[in-house]
């Protein structure tokens, strides 16, 4: 960090008052303006201020939410129908919160497989990963607990069924359950934590996401080819060049994004949770929220109860420790020919666990569950360590910017070469 | 970017799964609606029936909790017709200041008039069967606005071999075949202000709007915003390319 020393010639005497005591211009200047990025990220570097965006909209609707909503079993049904009818603009609050929600973990699982794909995990990047996959258990936390808050029948019974679970924890498993409810069942006691977690977790989640920057800033961004930068001709400043391509791509997700919230708010949720919660009514089929159909999947897959929560969890566990299971020296797969299909292999295996996570789990979706489940852990455990040490990569190109201007002569065409 | 495009529509298909775990029974029959779609609207007059057929039919058995007498201006209905149908309902109010509950005639404020006092009374008058709040059932059924419409103009007699429970009704859009509900539509059951005939399915569509504009009354205005927000957002995208092209015009 610039020790105080103002980034350009501040004039204006309060900035250069607090410049002197907390260097904060020239600390958004190294981050925000002079930050060097490598030259060639494509578009799926995008998706982490995407995320960003995403939290904030999340927290300033979360908080209108949160001004009307009342949690208690009795009220809070209709307490988020009276937003949707009667509180000013209530229902763009929460359809936009509601599919926020969904947006969010769209946005998280691009970003996720981007660096599946162009080896962002590995040396120097392992902490900054093992943030983001803490970050990603935060927010399916978050997202879990917010899903109970309306108190529809999927609230209910999602609740029960996910806090069971942990159950099958050997010997104090039923205690743990009954601690987390506060009583005997899914209840008011639990309705009320819930939310009060609910609250507060997004702003943990704030807190991991900083310090998921210091580290991405401590080596800066891989890039598409996974090679270091070599030099300065290899980077350029972050702002304008990322500022304006990160504008480019809120404006474009947006898009998608509202075509949710204004023309098909409900598409993505279930019916069954505009009926009030009844713990006396069990609905046909309990199915979560569709992000987590995949690790849901993985659950029911096991015969054993234990068996498919430690799988369950181990799944996501099995992610952190991504840098050290595969053992190629080489990041991108644009240089690795097998890990390329391997890749899409696996993201095909997360799409068909998505899938018969909701169907019901019989039959031949057992089946195909339990392939998959067997798959997903295959990949992490036997084909990253084996395939780094046996693959043939390709040769690397010598730096960013050779490959970049000799694959810039080659594209003139489609290029934005000529300044207008 | 096609990657982009490719990876969102991936992860879409994810999400096609859980509309299919309906459990047996037959799919709703698919109707036109005028507030289907990107710009859909509600039809006023349909509406305005609609709400006689609940008022005049299923009011009877089934309460709307989220609706109150003031909503119906949203509809069409004007201050007075408004205070005239509420007029025609007595609710509890109370207590008063002796510390009474007392009945007064309801008022553009009051919600619906429900017909039972709580879940017990109407499982009471009903052979253990719960009518359901209706406010939410367009929104609370999978194809909500098809599966009423075919569910209230789908009784007929039970094929062959198959057996009715007592005091149940054979219909196969009803998961399971079987619903506590009698057909609750009989054709001229009501009048139509407007003279349109009364025929079962007239009313099945009517009532089917109105449930739909009771479970989403901000619909119109919802797309009517959707519309100008995506120009917007459309535009928009457009112009930060044009600056992002220039802005690296220079890198390349
Ligand atoms: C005589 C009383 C009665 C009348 C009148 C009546 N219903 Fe019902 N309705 C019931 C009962 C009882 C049930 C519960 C059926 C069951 O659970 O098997 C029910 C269930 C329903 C359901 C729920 C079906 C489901 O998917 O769970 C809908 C929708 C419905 N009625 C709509 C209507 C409409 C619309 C009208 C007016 C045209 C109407 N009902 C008139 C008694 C009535
Ligand atoms: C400080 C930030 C947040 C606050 C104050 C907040 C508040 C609320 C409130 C009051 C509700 C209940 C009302 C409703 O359901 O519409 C809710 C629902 C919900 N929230 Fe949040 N929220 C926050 C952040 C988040 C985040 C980060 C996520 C997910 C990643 C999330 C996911 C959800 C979900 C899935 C629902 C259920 C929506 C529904 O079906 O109604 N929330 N939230």
């Amino acid at each position: 960090m610039a020790h105080g020393t103002p980034p350009t010639q501040l004039t204006n005497p309060l900035m250069r008052w607090v410049e002197h005591r907390m260097p904060v211009f020239a600390f958004m200047d190294q981050h925000l303006n002079k930050y060097p990025t490598p030259r060639n990220l494509n578009y799926f570097w995008n998706f982490g201020s995407l995320a960003g965006i995403i939290l904030v909209i999340m927290i300033v609707t979360g908080i209108f939410l949160a001004m009307n909503y009342t949690a208690h079993t009795d009220y809070a049904f209709n307490s988020v129908e009276r937003i949707m009818r009667e509180v000013n603009y209530g229902w763009l609050i929460r359809y936009i919160h509601m599919n926020g929600a969904s947006m969010f973990f769209i946005v998280v699982y691009i970003h996720i497989f981007r660096g599946l794909y162009y080896g962002s995990y590995k040396s120097p990047r392992e902490l900054l990963w093992i943030l983001g996959v803490v970050i990603f258990v935060l927010m399916m936390a978050t997202a879990f607990m917010g899903y109970v808050l309306p108190w529809g029948q999927m609230s209910f019974w999602g609740a029960t069924v996910i806090t069971n679970l942990f159950s099958a924890i050997p010997v104090i498993g039923p205690e743990i359950v009954v601690w987390m409810w506060g009583g005997f069942s899914v209840d008011n006691p639990t309705l009320n934590r819930f939310f009060a977690l609910h609250f507060l977790l997004p702003f943990v989640i704030v807190g991991v996401v900083i310090l998921h920057l210091v580290a991405l800033h401590t080596h800066g961004s891989n890039n598409p080819l996974g090679i270091d930068k070599k030099g300065p001709q290899d980077a350029i400043p972050f702002h304008p060049y990322y500022t304006v391509k990160d504008m480019f791509g809120f404006a474009v997700f947006f898009v998608f994004f509202a075509a949710f919230v204004f023309f098909a708010p409900n598409y993505l949720g279930h019916p069954d949770n505009y009926i009030p919660a009844n713990p006396l009514v069990t609905p046909a089929h309990i199915v979560p929220e569709w992000y987590f159909l995949p690790f849901y999947a993985i659950l029911r897959a096991v015969p054993d109860k234990l068996g498919g929560v430690a799988l369950m969890f181990g799944a996501i566990a099995v992610l952190a420790v991504a840098p050290w299971l595969d053992t190629s020296k080489v990041r991108s797969a644009a240089f690795r020919p097998v890990y390329k299909i391997l890749f899409w292999v696996f993201a095909v295996c997360c799409v068909v666990l998505g899938w018969v996570g909701a169907m019901p789990a019989e039959g031949i979706y057992l089946t195909i569950a339990r392939i998959a489940s067997a798959y997903y852990f295959i990949h992490f455990l036997v084909i990253l360590p084996i395939l780094g040490k046996v693959e043939r990569t390709l040769p690397l190109p010598t730096s960013i910017s050779a490959a970049v201007l000799k694959q810039g002569s080659g594209m003139v065409a489609g290029a934005p070469a000529e300044k207008p | 970017m096609r990657r982009m495009i490719l990876a969102a529509a991936a992860a879409l298909t994810l999400v096609a799964g859980p509309a299919l775990a309906a459990g047996e029974a037959e799919h709703p029959r698919q109707q036109k609606w005028s507030f289907d779609g990107p710009f859909g609207t509600f039809d006023r007059g349909a509406l305005q029936r609609g709400f006689l057929v609940y008022k005049e039919v299923c009011s009877s058995c089934h309460a709307m909790q989220q609706k109150a007498y003031r909503h119906l201006a949203n509809i069409g209905f004007s201050e007075e017709e408004i205070r005239a149908i509420a007029a025609g309902y007595k609710v509890m109010d109370g207590p008063n200041d002796e510390g009474e509950m007392f009945e007064r005639t309801a008022r553009a404020s009051d919600r619906f008039k429900r017909p039972f006092a709580n879940e017990k009374a109407a499982r009471a008058a009903n052979n253990g069967a719960y009518p359901v709040d209706l406010s939410l059932i367009v929104k609370a059924r999978h194809d909500g606005a098809n599966y009423l419409y075919s569910l209230l103009t789908g009784y007929k007699a039970p094929p062959p071999g198959k057996t009715v429970g007592e005091g149940m009704h054979y219909n196969p859009y009803f998961p399971g075949g079987q619903i506590a509900m009698g057909a609750p539509l009989n054709a001229d059951a009501v009048t139509f202000a407007d003279n349109t005939p009364a025929t079962v399915e007239q009313m099945a569509k009517d009532v089917t709007s109105f449930l739909a504009w009771a479970a989403e009354p901000e619909m119109e205005s919802r797309k009517r915003m959707g519309v100008q927000v995506m120009l917007f957002l459309i535009v928009l995208s457009g112009m930060l390319y044009a600056v992002k092209r220039k802005v690296w015009a220079d890198v390349h």
